[in-house]
């Protein structure tokens, strides 16, 4: 059984119908990708798995539970951790409170406590920054936060909607390390890419959305080698 | 980019915003000019009727520390209502017109139990313990109120054009008002005169050797200063009405900036989405944001029905009026802000009437003129910034 599935999921802006009959399924321990041009629906897809923009029609199931319906806080109780679009950071909160906020659904306090110094070996540059606001971080800093404030939800599997968006070649390449990093120490990671050539070389799988639509999906080897691909995401020659 | 060059005079204080400031100039329109020269002529205005008051002479030392002191109690009255207008306004973007009805529901309830208490002699008896079952009674009951037109009358309005809302709630402050009148009549209750002595040692000469009558006790005090008599009329519940005011915004201040809820809080205030992705139930910290609003403005209506000895179905309307203004004086959203305008109108009410020589029924007028030339000069309030695209 898949640990995330989704079968033709419909979502709707008002009129505006953004997802129209989305399938992807992510296993345990895979990391899998959502390419796609702008506006093509992945962080919408992002969004509804999570219950920010419910699906109309379809279904999505968590280890076989539907959450559909589900409220957003309470798929993230049930494992469902996103870093969002943009970062998204409380920008008044300090950065162990935006680390605290991910950990809002546990009560744990010995494990939120562990984890919140697993993301400081992690991204050591938050924990020099620990009372500092979120707001007065650089951007690289908030991606870090934004990651770890997701992990801080002790999530079965990590939704990460464009986490290079903005930053310097270097730091992409820090962040893809990181990505992969936490992968092999066993969290399901479903990964939204612009940068498809990085986001290919660290996953296992992938879907190419086109305006709502899956328009190809496989293993992520497979669809580098994909023309279409190729011309489309990866820039043609390179 | 022209954004990117260094500004000149960026190193003032945040509140000048000089940039701000040249932007405005180059799109001054007439309005501007003519809103401006009524900020400028009542500023002169002012100013006059000060240097006046003094060259008659008219304007004791005596008079300004009795409003002082009395602009105290009506500061924290003030300030704690203009709480729950801010905490509402800084999750919601919505201002919350029928909160002085919240505040006139709670005083109105607990009064129904003082007055049970006062019949059954336990008032007399235990003072103390049933001066805090009125207060629980009276933030209580303010709680439930707000609470539920939270639910019914905001929520389903959630997501509608921002009038929507606030045209209900005008509606819900009228409902409110009628509700209580058809309820219980039109007439005003009296609040009883409670006694709660204390410190006997310190003042044997009180009340018969029983010490300092806390809530309805008056007192001359007679003192010099700067080589004038002063001669007091002194009431220990002011006092006591700014130390409650005072633990309780220690309080709120505690509950915003150390609980989990109150982070939560101001999470949900910065963006309800991605609060919800923290696994926050955005819906529970509302309730919460209204129900803390509504326990301050509670306890702040017992304060004051104990100090005036009224409660009427009407009582919250110029409160209410007030505290917003003291509100946005601070700068709508901003809890500090709240305070300092709260404390700020009350000073002001009443000390500007005797300053101005103008007559002290004049203090509303005083009161809302300073609410339009804040606006005119900072139309962000005091510790306001400005706001975001988003939320504008
Ligand atoms: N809040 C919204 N209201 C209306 N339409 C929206 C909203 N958010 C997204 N859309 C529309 O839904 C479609 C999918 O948008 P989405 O943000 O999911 O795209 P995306 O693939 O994440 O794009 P990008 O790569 O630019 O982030 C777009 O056509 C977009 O205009
Ligand atoms: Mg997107």
């Amino acid at each position: 059984m898949a640990l995330l599935e989704a079968k033709d999921i419909h979502t709707y802006y008002g009129k505006i119908h953004a997802l129209k009959g989305i399938s992807i399924t992510v296993e345990e321990g895979e990391i899998v990708t959502l390419i796609g041009a702008n506006g093509a629906g992945k962080s919408t897809t992002l969004n509804t798995i999570c219950g920010i923009t419910p699906a109309a029609e379809g279904q999505i199931t968590l280890g076989g539970k539907d959450i559909t319906r589900t409220r957003p806080h309470e798929i993230v109780a049930l494992g469902v951790g996103q870093a969002p679009e943009g970062r998204k950071i409380f920008t008044r909160l300090t950065v162990t409170e935006n680390l605290e906020m991910g950990a809002y659904a546990r009560s744990d306090e010995d494990g939120i406590k562990r984890d919140m110094e697993y993301v400081f070996t992690l991204f050591p540059r938050l924990k020099e920054r620990e009372r500092q606001l979120g707001g007065t971080l650089s951007g690289g800093e908030q991606q870090m936060l934004a990651i770890s404030r997701a992990l801080m939800a002790h999530p079965r599997i990590l939704l990460l909607d464009e986490p290079s968006m903005g930053l310097a070649p270097l730091l992409v390449q820090d962040i893809f390390h990181t990505i992969e990093e936490l992968n092999q120490a066993g969290t399901t990671i479903l990964l939204v890419e612009q940068n498809a050539r990085m986001a290919l070389g660290v996953a296992d799988r992938g879907y190419v959305l086109q305006t709502g639509a899956v328009v190809l999906a496989d293993r992520a080897e497979a669809l580098r080698q994909n023309e279409m691909v190729q011309k489309a995401y990866l820039g043609g020659a390179h | 980019m022209n954004d990117a060059q260094p500004q000149p005079g960026s190193r003032l204080p945040a509140f000048i915003n000089v940039r701000a400031l040249e932007r405005r100039w180059r799109r001054l329109s007439v309005t501007d000019l003519v809103v401006w020269g009524i900020g400028v002529v009542l500023l002169l205005f002012v100013f006059w009727r000060i240097v006046l008051t003094f060259g008659q002479g008219a304007y004791t030392l005596e008079s300004f520390i009795k409003n002082v002191i009395f602009g105290l109690a009506q500061g924290s009255i003030y300030a704690l209502i203009a709480l729950g207008y801010t905490l509402v306004y800084g999750i919601l973007f919505m201002i919350n017109f029928a909160h002085g009805e919240v505040f006139m529901s709670g005083t109105y309830i607990g009064f129904f139990v003082i007055a049970a208490m006062e019949e059954s002699g336990f008032l007399a008896e235990q003072t103390l313990l049933a001066l805090l079952i009125v207060f629980a009674v009276g933030m209580l009951s303010s709680m439930a109120v707000a609470v539920t037109l939270e639910r019914i009358a905001y929520r389903p309005l959630r997501k509608a054009p921002r009038l929507v809302p606030l045209i209900t709630a005008i509606g819900a402050s009228i409902f409110l008002q009628q509700a209580f009148r058809g309820l219980f009549g039109s007439s005003t209750k009296v609040y009883p005169h409670v006694h709660l002595y204390a410190l006997p040692q310190l003042f044997p000469q009180l009340e018969d050797g029983k010490g300092m009558d806390l809530i309805s006790g008056k007192y001359d005090v007679q003192f010099a200063l700067l080589g004038n008599d002063v001669n007091l009329v002194v009431q220990p519940f002011i006092f006591v009405i700014f130390i409650v005011a005072l633990l309780m915004m220690a309080g709120l201040y505690w509950y915003v900036q150390r609980t989990k809820a109150g982070k939560a809080m101001r999470a949900v205030a910065e963006d309800k989405d991605t609060a919800a992705l923290m696994g926050i139930n955005v819906d529970r910290v509302i309730v919460n944001t209204f129900a803390v609003g509504a326990a301050l403005a509670g306890a702040a209506g017992v304060l004051f029905a104990l100090y005036t000895y009224q409660v009427t179905h009407t009582m919250g309307f110029i409160p209410g009026l007030k505290a917003f203004t003291a509100a946005v004086l601070g700068g709508i959203g901003n809890i500090p802000g709240a305070m300092f305008g709260g404390f700020a109108l009350g000073f002001t009410e009443s000390v500007a009437p005797g300053l101005l020589s103008i007559p002290h029924q004049l203090k509303d007028v005083v009161a809302f003129s300073m609410l339009v030339l804040i606006l005119i000069f900072r139309p962000t309030g005091i510790f306001g910034e400005v706001l975001s695209e988003k939320k504008a």
